[in-house]
């Protein structure tokens, strides 16, 4: 299909370049979306999410260019293919946002999440934690006679496996920043 | 170019600046400010409405009949709160307007203080974009990006909310300046897409033009590109509620509105047809009824400036993203450069389909010489009335449907109705905004009683500003709407939908400094709609009507558009139990 260029006001992935939409599969999609870094701007879009009724998996927001103040908004969605596609079509269609794009079609992508997790434990299993830490080569960030705080970064299955080794050595807490990706190449 | 002034001032030059000649509002105490610079000044008129609600339906009937954007001066808390319906039907149905709110002085916001609500924050989902202004440097450049965004793209309403130290405080004044804005739209279609629906338009043998509101908001020359094609390929062309008037009620191609009380031969036609050019629509359920029996067997052509119309409810086989008279230049242009083709042959064969079933006469009804029955009430209205510089403005309901079956619209921005958000109440203050803005023109609001009622405090505004609107109400003593689908639906039990205690509109009318006709005799209804025509003022005509009149024909809920009824026989039962849970 052809090639547009559709910039402000809309996104360049809903009506051209169609998948087989309407089919019931669902996909999970990453999404970045650049925004205006207004009042408000979050809202905005949450707000498309939870008055619409489309999913949110993940989403994490930062400033990413503070002279521009513009904000990369990374949103983890699930949906079928036309939810895939008015979500982006519709937040296409926030005057502040600048751009959308759906990491997950676009092309390879690298996904990332940093998670913070503390253990409390002593003895073997206190040991064995630090052991499996090394393997997932997550970083000892605090630490007590009956506690780490470990930090790891990776994709986002990497936290769920490393977390789940963790339970029974004594995880109680964890706080996970969200996805946040970037596409590969140039 | 700069100035500093107040920022109260700013507002009202940056109005001027913007062209603005009327604003609807109310004052307040956040407002202050602004309407002293108001009172300063003899550029723009302020049309005081009796409720915020109000304001905001006006400035749609202004936006809606003049293509321009409506203004709408409120204060703050219940000021902004009261504006919400109106801003949200102008959300829906995609009308350009800019609502001023005043907010609590910027050191009080957050504080719970007297009329503070989070105005930004309740207005979010039922505006295209409002802001708050925090500094009055901020505040010149945000009103013009309000005027730019409101009106550029898919049109619809802004929001700028200014507090009261925000108005006081003095600024820099800059003057508009063009495509400053990041808010771009594109407006050009696809050339590749519109090529390959030439060609569709080249081959079909059963095409049908399917128009919506979005050729109204494109402007004028998009009716007459519209006009042209339509008559150069012969297609037949029908409209939904909110695009009656881009193709006139008189042209030969038109097959009358489609939808749920829509026409026979419009819906038979769009469930037959091999080629569906959507032009400006949206595939509202009102049209579609059941998705998965919509016109089973078309190629599907969607023109719309929003890509998130697009395969939002139907999926589309040619998708158009672009304004829809830059769109239809290209499709003229590139459609004659290949010859004007179409296949005239099995084109004449559909028409004479299209004729077979036009003659079922499907808004035929049983008239009365005893009650005036509501269709014959605007059969008699278009007659007497279509030769004048006629707008219309209907309620919500039975009427609303009856006025669009019934009356011929020959010109857009001559039909102002609220049609995507179903807004009771719309149509008299919508007469008012009218009004002011055709000062000359025969201004009527078809109305229902129950409807009118909803913002009836507004005969207020019709006799201080010597309004001469007409409010046409027929009344059935129902909420007539309602009562038909408690007769399809819920076995004749009516549940409050009758009107007890009606006023009685004549007196109203006299109390209000207006006047009052009522008409009940079919015989008497001519003179009386004359005698309605040549007052020189605000008239409440008190139409009584029929009571238990059905709108026909209706494609019941749940139901696929070859399944019409078409009169009274056989309601019962026709909704099934997954029908009734649409609405």
């Amino acid at each position: 299909m052809s090639a547009l260029h559709i910039k402000k006001g809309s996104t360049r992935h809903s009506a051209y370049n169609l998948r087989p939409t309407f089919s019931d599969v669902q996909e999970r999609h990453t999404i970045a979306v650049l925004v205006e870094n207004e009042p408000g701007v979050l809202a905005r879009v949450i707000g498309l999410f939870s008055g619409r009724g489309y999913n949110i998996e993940s989403l994490t927001v930062a400033e990413v260019d503070h002279t521009g103040h513009l904000s990369r908004i990374t949103i983890v969605t699930t949906g079928t293919p036309q939810v895939i596609e008015q979500i982006k079509a519709q937040l296409g269609r926030i005057v502040s946002v600048r751009d959308v794009h759906d990491l997950t079609v676009e092309g390879a992508s690298v996904e990332r999440e940093l998670a913070i997790i503390k253990v409390v434990g002593e003895g073997d299993k206190r040991v064995e934690a630090l052991r499996l830490a090394d393997i997932f080569r997550a970083n000892v960030v605090d630490s007590t006679l009956n506690s780490f705080i470990f930090e790891i970064t990776g994709a986002p299955d990497k936290i769920d496996a490393f977390a789940d080794l963790m339970r029974p050595l004594g995880l109680i807490e964890i706080a996970r920043t969200g996805v946040a990706a970037l596409l590969r190449g140039d | 170019m700069t100035r500093e002034m107040t920022g109260a001032k700013m507002v009202v030059q940056a109005l001027k600046d913007q062209g603005v000649d009327t604003v609807f509002g109310y004052p307040g105490g956040a407002v202050l400010p602004i309407y002293d610079e108001i009172f300063l000044q003899n550029d723009i008129r302020h049309i005081l409405v009796r409720h915020e609600q109000g304001a905001v339906h006006a400035a749609e009937g202004y936006a809606r009949s003049t293509g321009k954007p409506g203004v709408a001066l409120v204060t703050s808390g219940p000021g902004a709160t009261n504006a919400v319906t109106g801003l949200t039907d102008a959300l829906l149905d995609s009308i350009p307007i800019v609502v001023l709110t005043g907010q609590v002085p910027t050191f009080m916001i957050g504080s719970d203080a007297f009329q503070e609500a989070d105005t930004v924050g309740i207005t979010r989902p039922c505006t295209k974009h409002n802001w708050l202004v925090k500094d009055t440097d901020s505040l010149s450049a945000t009103m013009h990006e309000a005027f730019h965004v409101a009106t550029s793209g898919r049109p619809g309403p802004v929001l700028v909310d200014i507090p009261k130290d925000v108005q006081f405080a003095n600024g820099e004044y800059s003057a508009p300046k063009p495509s400053s804005s990041h808010y771009q739209p594109v407006l050009k279609g696809d050339l590749e897409e519109i090529t390959e629906l030439v060609a569709a338009i080249e081959t079909a043998k059963k095409p049908v033009f399917y128009t919506g509101g979005g050729v109204i908001n494109s402007g004028p020359a998009a009716s007459q590109l519209l006009r042209e094609l339509v008559d150069a390929t012969g297609f037949p062309i029908t409209s939904t509620l909110m695009g009656l008037g881009a193709y006139p009620a008189s042209g030969e191609n038109w097959l009358g509105m489609l939808g749920m009380h829509g026409l026979y031969e419009a819906n038979l036609a769009m469930h037959d047809c091999d080629l569906m050019i959507n032009v400006g629509a949206r595939f509202d359920d009102r049209i579609t009824g059941r998705i998965d029996a919509f016109s089973p067997n078309s190629k599907k052509a969607h023109i719309d400036i929003d890509p998130s119309s697009i395969n939002k409810v139907i999926r589309v086989d040619i998708p158009i993203v672009g304004d829809v008279a830059h769109v239809l230049e290209d499709i003229l242009k590139i459609w004659k450069s290949r010859g004007r083709k179409t296949d005239a042959a099995n084109v004449k064969q559909w028409q004479n389909q299209i004729a077979e079933w036009r003659k079922i006469n499907c808004l035929a009804f049983t008239n009365s010489e005893k009650t005036i029955k509501p269709q014959y009430a605007l059969q008699r209205l278009e007659e007497l009335t279509k030769k004048h510089d006629r707008y219309i403005t209907t309620e919500v309901g039975q009427h609303q449907m009856w006025a669009a079956q019934y009356l011929g619209f020959e010109d857009p921005n001559r039909w102002m109705t609220s049609g995507g958000l179903g807004t009771m109440g719309y149509g008299f203050p919508a007469s008012i905004g009218v009004q002011m803005a055709h000062p000359d023109a025969l201004v009527i609001n078809v109305a229902g009683e129950a409807s009118w009622l909803m913002n009836m405090q507004e005969m207020g505004t019709a006799t201080q500003y010597r309004l001469p609107v007409k409010q046409f109400i027929l009344n059935n003593e129902r909420l007539g709407m309602v009562r038909q689908w408690q007769e399809l639906l819920h076995g004749e039990r009516y549940s409050h939908s009758w009107s007890e205690a009606l006023p009685d509109f004549v007196k109203l009318a006299e109390a209000f400094g207006a006047k009052g006709i009522l008409c009940s005799d079919p015989t008497d209804l001519d003179d009386a709609i004359m005698e309605m025509i040549n007052y020189d003022g605000p008239v409440i005509f008190d139409c009584l009507v029929e009571k238990h009149e059905n709108c026909f024909p209706m494609i019941p809920s749940g139901k696929a558009h070859n399944e019409m009824l078409l009169g009274e026989a056989e309601t019962q039962g026709v909704i099934d139990s997954k029908g009734s849970v649409l609405v």
